[in-house]
């Protein structure tokens, strides 16, 4: 009778574990995929202000065709990237592009006192920012559920559960991340 | 740093219960004193009556009364497109759940503050001589540092802590002047004179203190969150010599403005009430401006909440020399009048346009600024006398 009660007890404390642990994953999981989607937004964002800035800026720069062509072809390459790593690959080519214009646009005075250019750059500018910070959250937020699911025991269940581990968000190499600090 | 600021929270909570136990006493001595033995209970409900009508007028309205006192004017989007980008950065890097609400304050003194007892509902303010003044990196890391604020509840506490030592001061207050107005005619219906004066002269110590105390308390817990939203800022932006060069900057100005009340003072970045370059005491809200530098410049690349603490360590041990001057000398070294002229006029043109001013240009060149409620069709430029076209 007493072993009875006894395992009826430790079944029902089983399944209030199993019941906490399933939704703590998924409110982690929730947060990760949220700060994602800021990713997301961001990238996107960035990807609609280019075809502006090109626009705004050929007519000052005739001889920067190469330039120009090298961002329209990574801004192709990064909407088409499918995968969290390989969009990470995609989007740092495009920063590295686009870091390249800016030097250049050094060389042209009077784009630079372009009052429309000059917004487009504070727009460009703060979305790299807003890339680098989301991706700073979204690797916290995965930092915190890969955690949790590779920490024993939710180890045990989380596989049967159907989590996986999320990927880090990375752009490439310490000299990429410094790129975006344009200076006014 | 994490415990630091778990530790934080339980002070906090104990600071607050001690602020409530001060302002029950304080309302018990007052009411035995005029009512008698029993009337003690009656000034302590008086007290609990006064503490939650403030309470009820600072969450209620507190932010508009706030924003409004310190005159502050909400900007959008496209009034200050870069300061809502820095924000909805910090925004972002903070991980605030919502886009707090931007406004502008017309002051040349640079300072910032946040106001919002929840992070869904926060908002911050800066001043125009905040925006003439410092770059973007410098900027960031002074928004960086008020949401900081904001998502360590300093705001939600700061309001409570103020509230209960708002009601210690009104309640002192209404004591000793009524003690001053009733006390010979109600001493002389007693006979135990000697006892009701000895009670009489502790009331009278103890209302004279309490408000001090509290004071002290409050600015104490403030000086200890201006530190942790320091390394907030540095964690959010990643570099902590932004805000450390935009605290030199801020610390520089010695005019204070006139529009700042006592009230409002800790929430600023840097207390407005200070004259430059004071030192630490029990009534500053803020800690000495040259420290905070000091630790943001000791840091490093370590730019996690244990970078700040590692730091704090370092300075607090005398490892770091004073690096202000330096700082000082180095803002000046560029020189850049022509940029200063064009921040300066970029920060008022965003405080025209969220007044609600309109832009005409006349044929001169020059920009003439409509006012909202100009009711003619055409206004003569004042620097060619040409008839310009209001329009629209």
């Amino acid at each position: 009778m007493t072993a009875a009660v006894i395992l009826l007890v430790l079944i029902v404390a089983l399944g209030l574990w199993l019941a906490a642990t399933y939704n703590g994953l998924v409110r982690l999981r929730n947060q990760v995929r949220n700060a994602w989607s800021q990713i997301d937004v961001q990238l996107k964002r960035r990807h609609d202000l280019i075809p502006n800035l090109v626009e705004t800026a050929k007519g000052y720069m005739k001889h920067e065709r190469e330039t120009f062509e090298e961002i329209t072809r990574a801004r192709s390459a990064a909407a088409q990237a499918a995968g969290v790593a390989e969009r990470g690959k995609a989007e740092s080519m495009l920063s590295g592009a686009l870091g390249r214009f800016f030097l250049v646009v050094e060389n042209y005075p009077d784009l630079k006192a372009n009052q429309n250019f000059l917004a487009l750059q504070e727009e460009l500018t703060s979305t790299e920012n807003k890339v680098g910070f989301a991706r700073q959250f979204y690797n916290d937020q995965v930092l915190k559920f890969n955690t949790r699911l590779q920490s024993f025991p939710v180890n045990f269940v989380a596989g049967p559960f159907g989590f996986k581990a999320a990927e880090f968000f990375e752009l490439e190499a310490p000299a990429e991340r410094e790129a975006p600090k344009v200076q006014f | 740093m994490w415990e630091i600021i778990q530790a934080n929270k339980r002070k906090s909570v104990a600071l607050v219960v001690l602020l409530a136990v001060v302002l029950m006493g304080l309302g018990y001595t007052a009411g035995y004193f005029w009512g008698g033995d029993g009337a003690g209970i009656i000034g302590v409900l008086a007290a609990m009556v006064i503490w939650t009508v403030m309470m009820l007028a600072a969450v209620g309205g507190g932010e508009r009364v706030l924003l409004a006192t310190a005159g502050a004017r909400e900007v959008k989007r496209e009034d200050a497109p870069q300061l809502y980008n820095i924000v909805e950065e910090m925004k972002i890097a903070s991980g605030l759940p919502r886009m707090p609400r931007i406004f502008i304050i017309d002051s040349r003194t640079p300072n910032a503050f946040a106001v919002g007892l929840k992070p869904e509902r926060a908002a911050v303010a800066v001043t125009t001589g905040l925006l003439a003044r410092l770059t973007r990196d410098e900027l960031q890391g002074v928004i960086g540092h008020e949401l900081g604020h904001i998502n360590n509840r300093d705001t939600l506490f700061m309001t409570l802590a103020g509230v209960t030592v708002g009601a210690v001061i009104i309640l002192a207050d209404l004591f000793l002047r009524g003690l001053w107005f009733s006390s010979g005619r109600r001493r002389s219906s007693r006979n135990d004179g000697q006892l009701a004066l000895v009670m009489m002269i502790l009331a009278i110590v103890l209302a004279i203190l309490a408000p001090l105390m509290a004071q002290i308390l409050y600015f104490a817990c403030s000086r200890r969150r201006e530190y942790l939203a320091d390394a907030c800022s540095a964690q959010y932006t990643r570099f902590p010599q932004g805000l450390a060069s935009a605290l030199a900057k801020i610390a520089g100005q010695s005019e204070a403005p006139k529009e700042v009340n006592r009230v409002l003072a800790p929430m600023y970045i840097v207390n407005p009430l200070a004259a430059a370059g004071s030192g630490r005491s029990l009534f500053s809200t803020h800690p000495p401006v040259e420290e905070r530098i000091r630790v943001l410049q000791a840091m490093g690349s370590d730019v996690s909440l244990a970078g700040y603490q590692a730091a704090f360590a370092k300075v607090q041990a005398g490892e770091v020399a004073a690096g202000v001057g330096r700082l000082r000398g180095l803002k000046e070294e560029g020189a850049e009048q022509a940029e200063d002229t064009r921040r300066w006029r970029e920060a008022r043109d965003i405080l025209h346009r969220a007044d609600g001013y309109r832009a005409v240009k006349c044929g001169c060149g020059l920009t003439i600024r409509i006012p909202p409620g100009f009711d003619q069709e055409t206004i003569v430029c004042p620097r060619c006398g040409r008839t310009v076209k209001v329009g629209g």
